[in-house]
């Protein structure tokens, strides 16, 4: 296979968006982000310039929350109580993994 | 162009009305929907199903669909000549393009193109795709090869799938779900705007020896009775090579061994650790002098391990 290959990233913890870049590039709309973010879906950073901004970790669990809007035809309220149920069940499942592999086969 | 069974993917009759659809669809999608299902192929099955919803809920769609009449999945078919007028010069692409694309076009533009009012600079779409990898390509970096189906929109706004294959050189140290980011690889963005990001989540795929947590790697390490009661020296793999890791006399089955800084590697700098789990092993069959030297010692032991039963 020729061809270039691209660096696959990792995150940049510091990096930052504003909330009109997040609902953009997650589809959702602005009240929505906002809205989620105000129920603990979404962490709001503290920004000076007084524009509401986010991690960019945010992006993945905004695309998360459309997919779920879209697909299960949820209001944003439904879709932040499931983000939080996905997140608890990603601990619980990675709890899980440490606990197997410290177990003999 | 090949046909798609929208009523039979969804399992509902040709004649269903939309709310036995919309049933249907959501008993399916909380089963498949990838972001709560460990179905397998839960991924497919519910971009398929998707499809089919996505058109038999509008009915403008549905009604365009049912035109096609009802064929065998997967064959090959020519849409009815007089949808080529909805098309213009993107009908002479009928062949290559895929049935939800066209009904879409068929029913309304929804590319940039379409879009009423003055061209704005649009980022191109993000895609997430899951990136499996083995221990080894975690330990060593790696290159992967990805499949991926975009949409890109043609001048008039008509969307078309294309296949593409991402190419991502994967650094050491990406383990179970994280997510990398191929900054610019993603859907073309329109009227100058930049191109999306592809977030490739990371899967590690089950290894013969190892079972990993985070960036630590735990191995089961058969011990023979005596090595463990003696101690021993022993060699042990690791992604990097054999090592010789010094088992302490008294070493208990299920007793943790670290070897440090032989797990995989950490993003920030460093690596986890290798933990080799004792395992204490009979062997299968024993020879006379085994079974006579073992009569010996348990004639001369007085160790009860059943001690706290009384």
């Amino acid at each position: 296979m020729t061809g270039e290959y691209y660096d696959a990233l990792w995150p940049d913890e510091q990096q930052t968006m504003p909330l009109q870049a997040l609902a953009e590039r997650s589809g959702l709309s602005e009240d929505e982000v906002l809205q989620l973010s105000e129920w603990g879906a979404l962490a709001a950073l503290a920004g000076g310039s007084g524009q509401q901004m986010f991690s960019v970790h945010s992006i993945t669990v905004a695309r998360t929350a459309r997919r779920l809007r879209d697909d299960f035809e949820l209001e944003p309220h439904g879709v932040a109580v499931l983000l939080a149920y996905l997140d608890r069940i990603r601990d619980l499942e990675s709890q899980l993994r440490a606990l197997k592999a410290r177990l003999p086969r | 162009m090949k046909f798609k069974d929208y009523y039979a993917i969804l399992g509902v009759e040709r004649g269903a009305s939309e709310d036995q659809i919309k049933k249907a669809y959501r008993r399916l999608a909380r089963k498949y929907h990838p972001d709560v299902s460990k179905e397998p192929e839960a991924e497919a099955r519910f971009k398929e199903m998707g499809e089919a919803y996505a058109t038999l809920k509008d009915p403008e769609k549905r009604a365009a669909y049912d035109q096609l009449g009802q064929q065998r999945p997967g064959e090959e078919f020519r849409p009815p000549p007089e949808w080529s007028t909805q098309f213009g010069d993107a009908a002479s692409g009928f062949d290559e393009m895929d049935l939800a694309d066209l009904l879409a076009g068929l029913t309304g533009r929804r590319g940039p193109a379409g879009r009423r009012g003055p061209a704005r600079a649009m980022r191109g779409q993000d895609y997430e795709i899951s990136a499996p990898i083995t221990l080894e390509d975690s330990f060593h970096g790696t290159h992967l090869n990805l499949d991926l189906t975009t949409t890109e929109f043609d001048e008039q706004g008509t969307p078309r799938r294309v296949p593409m294959i991402i190419k991502a050189r994967i650094p050491k140290g990406a383990t179970e779900g994280q997510s990398l980011r191929l900054p610019g690889q993603g859907g073309k963005g329109s009227s100058g705007g930049p191109a999306g990001d592809i977030y490739l989540n990371i899967t590690l795929r089950p290894h013969r020896l190892y079972r990993a947590s985070r960036h630590d790697l735990f191995l089961d390490l058969p011990l023979t009775p005596w090595e463990a009661a003696l101690g021993a020296s022993v060699e042990v793999p690791t992604l990097a090579g054999l090592v010789n890791l010094r088992v302490p006399p008294g070493t208990r089955t299920g007793h943790q061994l670290r070897l440090s800084g032989r797990g995989l590697a950490k993003p920030q700098g460093g690596a986890g650790d290798l933990y080799a789990i004792a395992q204490l092993v009979m062997p299968p069959e024993l020879s006379e002098r085994e079974r006579g030297l073992l009569k010996e010692l348990a004639a001369a032991s007085t160790f009860n391990p059943r001690q706290h039963f009384h």
